[in-house]
């Protein structure tokens, strides 16, 4: 077991951003943490880190307890805040040889963990990490993050702002790096890359909505899914949403996704209604939930919010 | 639309071989494209491949190296005053204050468009109606999230009723219901006139523009429909398509 957590709370001042969580991670996991703004992602990992005290319950990473064992558990893992937070005044090489002298390690050393992601920096090793561009920041601060070899790698958003094909080359690194047996810890409000690890937890408001693997969410989803095309989105989402049986709408690429209750049989008229309502090129067919569509629907029954 | 932007024939943004150098590098490599008037156009592309060079351009922020630029009807580089007037602007760091409350963001931007105190009252009880953030008024806007954050920001650069607005990478980080009535958002607003050029990570929500733009190192790759750029691509997605371009290999 990597992370044992146990009716973890926190509290700051009169906020509560984290109430009664619990769960695990085992080790060599790939685990997403996925959830919006404020919904106490970085809490959770700094409280992991030993960066932060909680308030009440068990933290328990790689067997150590973070707030006695801080200096044994700081060895064990590594850690890439949302925010650069390396030195933008050393060269990219300095920065690499800082780190890893603070660990009591050589670039040396390690070298063939992070030779991937290093070697795409190593051109410009000499240039102040100041000046560096967004991709390049984010691998040095990835190889900063490694160079001790940690046992748990702790990532808080790392792909936010970041065009598509750079995430996805990020995540073919995350696999590389859990192929060499490191757990992985990673928070996203990407849902797609939800989809790439092996298990995930919603969390929302400082609570945790679900733990579960991508398949799971997907599969214990109850509920009825539409997609409707056959018209301008705006208006038809209008339309869907007027049709009284409707759970939620949401565009969703080139179609919408429209919820039923499950069992709801009033779904076979939702055709009927989009024509009446002036779509009469409306096409409605029935689709299986994605994991974001899971994710979205398990938020908004918690905001009870209607689309 | 005013009169200047009718002489334009209807077209809110014409760029003509625009190009942009920085030294030896080129930024921008002789950009050609125009965005009809009410169109919501998404403006696609890697980091670093030149996306805000060419919005800062558009908004007068930056002159171009070479190149004509018209937005709302006017040459930007001989009239940028004109322009910003007629255009709103949104970036993807955030550009409300966080140190005012909701209603102080909405009266200081409301008065740097040179809005009337009666029109920003009015147009700041619509907008908190429609945002449903009554309620929040007299909040400090630090206290918000960052989803509703987003959603006064786009507000806030379309009080002035502009011709245009630019939003830069308005929903990163956001989270996936949010970004939705975000979109919503965008939809309304392009309902009633106002053209939208954005830009996005998010591959799904360049279906939701009526034509999108790929850059990949400064040049424009593709323009068209969603639809068009997918059949020409034989993508089953925007993501595909998007992934062709930039990583032909």
């Amino acid at each position: 077991m990597m992370i044992s957590v146990h009716e973890l709370s926190k509290g700051y001042g009169d906020i509560q951003a984290l109430e009664g969580l619990s769960f695990e991670v085992q080790g060599g996991e790939l685990f997403g943490v996925l959830g919006p703004d404020g919904a106490g992602k970085s809490t959770l990992f700094r409280i992991l880190l030993s960066l932060l005290l909680p308030g009440s319950g068990t933290v328990r990473v790689g067997g150590l307890d973070p707030v006695r064992d801080l200096h044994a558990l700081r060895k064990k893992v590594g850690y890439m805040p949302g925010k650069f937070a390396l030195y933008e005044d050393l060269s990219v090489e300095e920065n690499l040889q800082f780190f890893a002298s603070v660990f009591g390690t050589t670039p040396a050393a390690n070298y063939e963990l992070i030779k991937e992601v290093y070697q795409q920096i190593e051109p410009f090793k000499k240039r102040p990490a100041g000046k560096l561009s967004g991709g390049m920041k984010q691998k040095l601060a990835l190889s900063c993050a490694l160079i001790h070899r940690p046992e748990l790698l702790v990532l808080d958003e790392p792909t936010t702002g970041v065009d598509a094909v750079s995430r996805s080359e990020f995540w073919a690194l995350l696999k590389k790096l859990k192929a060499h047996g490191i757990t992985i810890l990673v928070a996203t409000p990407y849902m797609d890359e939800a989809a790439l690890c092996d298990r995930v937890a919603l969390m929302q408001k400082g609570r945790l909505l679900t733990v579960a693997s991508p398949g799971e969410v997907v599969r214990d989803f109850e509920g009825l899914f539409y997609g409707v095309s056959g018209g301008h989105p705006y208006g038809l989402i209008q339309a869907c949403r007027a049709f009284e049986p409707v759970v939620s709408v949401f565009p969703f690429g080139e179609e919408l996704h429209v919820r039923f209750n499950r069992d709801d049989e009033a779904a076979e008229h939702l055709v009927d209604h989009l024509k009446s309502s002036g779509f009469s090129g409306a096409v409605v067919r029935p689709i299986a939930p994605n994991i974001e569509d899971c994710f979205m629907a398990l938020m908004a029954t918690e905001n009870d919010l209607k689309g | 639309m005013d009169a200047a932007a009718q002489r334009a024939g209807g077209a809110a943004i014409r760029v003509e071989d625009l190009v942009k150098r920085f030294g030896s590098f080129t930024a921008n490599d002789r950009l050609n494209f125009s965005v009809a008037s009410g169109e919501i156009f998404g403006f696609l592309g890697a980091n670093g491949a030149g996306k805000t060079t060419a919005i800062k351009i558009l908004c007068g922020l930056s002159a171009p190296t070479s190149g004509r630029v018209e937005v709302a009807g006017y040459d930007v580089a001989r009239y940028p005053e004109q322009v910003k007037r007629r255009i709103g602007y949104m970036s993807q760091h955030f550009s409300l204050y966080n140190d005012l409350t909701v209603y102080e963001n909405i009266r200081l931007f409301g008065a740097i468009y040179g809005l009337s105190l009666s029109v920003i009252r009015e147009r700041s009880d619509q907008l908190l109606r429609r945002l449903d953030l009554k309620e929040q008024r007299n909040r400090l806007l630090g206290t918000l999230s960052l989803g509703w954050k987003q959603k006064l920001a786009f507000s806030v650069a379309i009080l002035h009723r502009p011709h245009i607005v630019f939003l830069d990478e308005p929903t990163s980080g956001v989270d996936p219901i949010t970004r939705r009535q975000f979109w919503e958002q965008i939809y309304q607003a392009a309902n009633e006139g106002i053209t939208v050029f954005v830009t996005t990570h998010y591959l799904d929500e360049a279906e939701y523009c009526q034509r999108v733009s790929i850059m990949v190192e400064g040049r424009i790759a593709a323009l068209d429909t969603p639809k068009a750029l997918k059949e020409q691509g034989r993508s089953e997605s925007m993501n595909e398509v998007f992934l062709k371009l930039t990583r032909p290999n």
